[in-house]
C-alpha cells in the first residue's frame, strides 16, 4: 500500500466537507481540530501494521465515499421491521446522522437521552467530561476521523442508583450507497445504575458504503451495562467500529458482539478496567461466508486488583471467507488477583475458509489467573456420528452442530426477540451452507 | 431365520485403519431376548457394537448382518437408527448449544416420521418425555441443559437410556452402560432398561462386569476374544467368568480346536 494512496483516501474523506461543523462550545471545535490533526498524522493502516496484519483494507481505499449531507428518508415499514419490541427507547441514526424524528421519546426516569447538540446547548458537563476520553484519538485513525467529522451524536445517561426498565435500542441505518457514516454514541452509567443497550447496524440497500462508528461507554462504580452489538451491514458494505469502555470499581460490563454482514468489517473493543473489582464478560460471534472478512480485536486492560474478565469469541466461516480474532490482555503490575479467561473457537465449513486467531497476553503482576485457548476446526466426526445414530441424516446432523456452535453465543443475548431473529439467521445460513454443498 | 429373528450376524469381520479387529463374528438375536457380550479389553466387544451402529471409522471387510432380513450394511447410520437400532454410547458425546429437550424431540420426530408415525408438537412431546424421565428418576431440569454438557458420568449414562426410552428401538445395543455408575445409579439405569424390555424388542449388553447382569438378566452370555465369540452360554456363564476369569475359555476353546 503506497503512502499516496493512503493519503488519497484521507483526502477523499476530507473532501466531504470543506469546513468542520462548528459548535456552540469551543471545546468541541478544539477536539475536532485535534482529531483532524491526529487523523492526518496517523495515516491509514495497511497490512504492514501489526494491528492490521490480517485485514487488508485496500478494497476500501480504492473507493471514495462522502458523508451524506443529511439523513436519507426511511419508510415507516422499513423502520418498523428493525425495531425490537422489548426496547423501551430507540435512537435512530440514518446515514450517520442522528434522526430525532425517527427516535422515540424516552420516558424512563432512569435515563437521560440527549442529542449532542442539545447537550451542548445546556449546562450538563457529561459530554465534555467523557467524549473522546474512552475512545482516545491517538490510537486509531478511524476513531480520529469519526471524531473529526462528528456531527450530532447521542448521549445516554443512566442516573445513579437507577436501572432502565427496558433496553435501549440504537439503530444505525444505511439508506444509500457511496456514503460514509460516522455514528457516535456516548453512554454514561452513573454509580450503581444499570441498563441494557442494543446497537444494531442495518443496511436498507445492497450497495457499497462505509460505516465508521464509535461508541464510548463509561461505567461508574457499581454500574452494570449489558451491551449487545449486531453488525448486519450489506455484504458489499464496509464497517469499522470501535467501542471504548471504562469500568469503575465493582462495575460489570457485559457485551455480545455479532458480525454477520459487510464485505470487510473490523470491530475494536477496547476495555479499561479502571478500578478494583471491575468485571467484564465479552461474547463474540462472526458468521460469514462468500468472500467476507470479519475482524474482531479485543483489548482488555486490567489496571487494578481483583478484576475479572471472561471472553468467548466464536466464528463460523464458510466459502472463502476469513475471520480474524485478536485478543490482547494486559495485566498491570498492581492488578493482583486478576482472574481472566479468553477463549476463541472457530468452525471452518469449507476448505477455503480461513481463520487467524491470536491471543496476546502481557502480564506484569505475579498473582493472577489467566487462561486462554484458541481452537480452529471442523465439525467433529464423533459428534456427527452421535447424532446420526439418533436418526438425523448427515446434513441434519451437521446443520444442528453448526447451529449449536453459534447458538451458544446467541442464546446469551438477553432480548428474546433479537435472539430469535439471530437464531433464524444462523439457521438460514447453516441450511444455505448445506444446500450449497449438496449442489452438484 | 425365524420371524422372531431381529439380528443375524454371520462370519463378520471388520477393521479400523487397516487393522483387523473382528474376525468372524456369529450371533443370532431374537425378539424378546437379552444378550450379553463379555470379554477382556481389546477383544472386539465395543467394535462390534459400533460396527452394528454404523460408526464411520470401521470398515466391514467380510460377512453379513441382517436386521429383520434386511442387509444392515446397505443402510447408513441414520437409517439403521430409524429402522430401530440404538447404540447407547460408552462415552456419550457432548453437544453444547443444543438443549436435551430439543434434541430428544428432533430425534424422536425424525425416527417417528421415518416409521410412518405421527410427530409430536413441543407440548405433546413434553408430556411424553416427562413419563420417560420418571422412569429413570431424572430431574426435569435435565431437559433444559445442553446435551451431555457438564453431565457427570452417571448422568450421561442415564441420558443415554432416556434417549433409548424415547426412541423405542427394536434392538438396543448398550456399550458398557454400567461403567462409571455407582450402585444406586446402576440400579436406576438397570430398572429403566428392564421396563423398556418387551416381547418385540431385544437388548445387547456389552460389559466387563458380571454385576450388571445381576440387574439386567441375560438370556445368553457370549464370551468374545480375538474378534470372535469363543463361547455362548446361559447367565451362569457370566458367574463362571467372574470366578475363573477369561483365560480358561480361550484355553478350552484352543483345546477343543486342537
Amino acid at each position: 500500500m503506497s503512502e499516496t494512496l493512503s493519503n488519497g483516501h484521507l483526502d477523499s474523506l476530507l473532501r466531504g466537507q470543506s469546513r468542520l461543523p462548528s459548535s456552540a462550545r469551543g471545546w468541541l471545535d478544539a477536539l475536532r481540530a485535534d482529531a483532524l490533526e491526529q487523523a492526518n498524522a496517523l495515516s491509514v493502516p495497511t497490512t504492514r501494521d501489526e494491528e492490521w496484519r490480517y485485514t487488508d483494507l485496500s478494497p476500501l481505499y480504492q473507493k471514495s465515499f462522502l458523508p451524506a449531507p443529511s439523513a436519507g428518508t426511511v419508510a415507516a415499514q422499513a423502520l418498523d421491521a428493525c425495531l425490537l419490541p422489548e426496547a423501551g427507547c430507540r435512537l435512530v441514526f440514518v446515514d450517520g446522522h442522528y434522526a430525532p424524528r425517527l427516535s422515540s421519546a424516552c420516558a424512563d426516569p432512569a435515563l437521560g437521552v440527549t442529542s449532542f447538540s442539545d447537550a451542548l446547548a445546556g449546562q450538563d458537563p457529561t459530554l465534555q467530561a467523557n467524549l473522546a476520553r474512552h475512545a482516545p484519538l491517538g490510537a486509531d485513525t478511524f476513531v480520529a476521523v469519526n471524531t473529526a467529522w462528528l456531527q450530532d451524536g447521542v448521549q445516554v445517561r443512566v442516573h445513579a442508583g437507577r436501572t432502565a426498565a427496558a433496553p435501549i435500542q440504537v439503530l444505525c441505518l444505511s439508506t444509500r450507497p457511496d456514503v460514509v457514516a460516522y455514528p457516535r454514541l456516548l453512554v454514561v452509567a452513573e454509580a450503581d445504575s444499570g441498563c441494557t443497550l442494543v446497537e444494531d447496524y442495518v443496511a436498507l440497500h445492497g450497495g457499497e458504503y462505509l460505516t465508521n462508528a464509535v461508541t464510548e461507554v463509561a461505567l461508574a462504580d457499581g454500574a452494570r451495562v449489558r451491551h449487545v452489538r449486531v453488525q448486519r451491514e450489506s455484504t458489499s458494505g464496509f464497517h469499522i467500529g470501535t467501542c471504548g469502555v471504562r469500568i469503575g470499581r465493582g462495575a460489570h460490563y457485559l457485551s455480545s458482539a455479532v458480525a454477520l454482514g459487510a464485505r470487510i468489517s473490523r470491530f475494536n473493543l477496547n476495555i479499561v478496567q479502571a478500578a478494583e473489582g471491575a468485571e467484564s464478560t465479552l461474547d463474540g460471534l462472526a458468521l460469514i461466508g462468500g468472500r467476507q472478512l470479519a475482524d474482531m480485536h479485543s483489548l482488555l486492560d486490567h489496571r487494578y486488583a481483583h478484576g475479572r474478565s471472561r471472553q468467548l469469541f466464536k466464528s463460523v466461516v464458510d466459502d472463502e471467507a476469513h475471520a480474524v480474532f485478536n485478543g490482547k490482555i494486559f495485566v498491570h503490575h498492581g492488578a493482583q488477583r486478576t482472574d481472566s479467561s479468553q477463549q476463541s473457537r472457530s468452525l471452518l465449513l469449507s476448505p477455503r475458509a480461513r481463520v487467524d486467531s491470536k491471543p496476546q497476553l502481557e502480564i506484569f503482576a505475579d498473582d493472577v489467573k489467566c487462561a486462554h485457548g484458541a481452537a480452529v476446526g471442523q465439525l467433529e466426526a464423533e459428534q456427527v456420528f452421535y447424532l446420526k445414530s439418533r436418526g438425523l441424516d448427515e446434513a441434519g446432523a451437521r446443520n444442528l452442530l453448526t447451529f449449536a456452535f453459534a447458538a451458544e453465543i446467541v442464546h446469551r443475548i438477553p432480548l428474546p426477540s433479537l435472539a430469535a431473529q439471530l437464531e433464524r439467521i444462523v439457521l438460514q445460513q447453516t441450511q444455505k451452507q448445506t444446500s450449497d454443498r449438496n449442489r452438484p | 431365520m425365524t420371524t422372531k429373528t431381529i439380528l443375524e450376524v454371520r462370519d463378520l469381520s471388520a477393521s479400523i485403519n487397516g487393522v483387523p479387529i473382528l474376525k468372524g463374528m456369529d450371533m443370532t438375536i431374537n425378539a424378546g431376548e437379552v444378550h450379553a457380550i463379555m470379554g477382556p479389553n481389546g477383544s472386539g466387544k465395543s467394535t462390534f457394537a459400533k460396527v452394528l451402529a454404523g460408526h464411520p471409522a470401521y470398515e466391514v471387510t467380510g460377512g453379513s448382518v441382517l436386521l429383520r432380513g434386511q442387509d444392515l450394511f446397505a443402510m447408513p447410520a441414520e437409517e439403521r437408527a430409524r429402522a430401530g437400532v440404538f447404540l447407547g454410547f460408552q462415552y456419550p458425546i457432548e453437544v453444547p448449544g443444543v438443549t436435551n429437550s430439543a434434541f430428544l424431540r428432533l430425534a424422536y420426530n425424525t425416527v417417528q416420521g421415518a416409521r410412518g408415525r405421527d410427530e409430536l408438537d413441543p407440548l405433546e412431546f413434553d408430556d411424553f418425555v416427562q413419563e420417560k424421565l420418571a422412569l429413570l428418576e431424572m430431574d426435569p431440569a435435565f431437559l433444559d441443559r445442553s446435551v451431555n454438557e457438564g453431565f457427570s458420568g452417571g448422568e450421561k449414562k442415564r441420558n443415554e437410556i432416556l434417549q433409548m426410552a424415547v426412541l423405542e428401538p427394536m434392538l438396543a445395543i448398550l456399550d458398557e452402560v454400567d461403567s462409571g455408575l455407582d450402585i444406586d445409579a446402576l440400579r436406576i439405569v438397570a430398572s429403566g432398561v428392564n421396563r423398556l424390555r418387551t416381547a418385540d424388542n431385544a437388548i445387547l449388553l456389552v460389559t466387563h462386569y458380571q454385576r450388571l447382569l445381576d440387574h439386567i438378566v441375560p438370556d445368553y452370555v457370549h464370551v468374545m476374544d480375538g474378534g470372535r465369540v469363543l463361547r455362548t452360554g446361559s447367565k451362569d456363564l457370566a458367574l463362571e467368568l467372574e470366578s475363573r476369569g477369561y483365560d480358561w475359555v480361550a484355553k478350552e476353546k484352543a483345546g477343543v480346536a486342537a
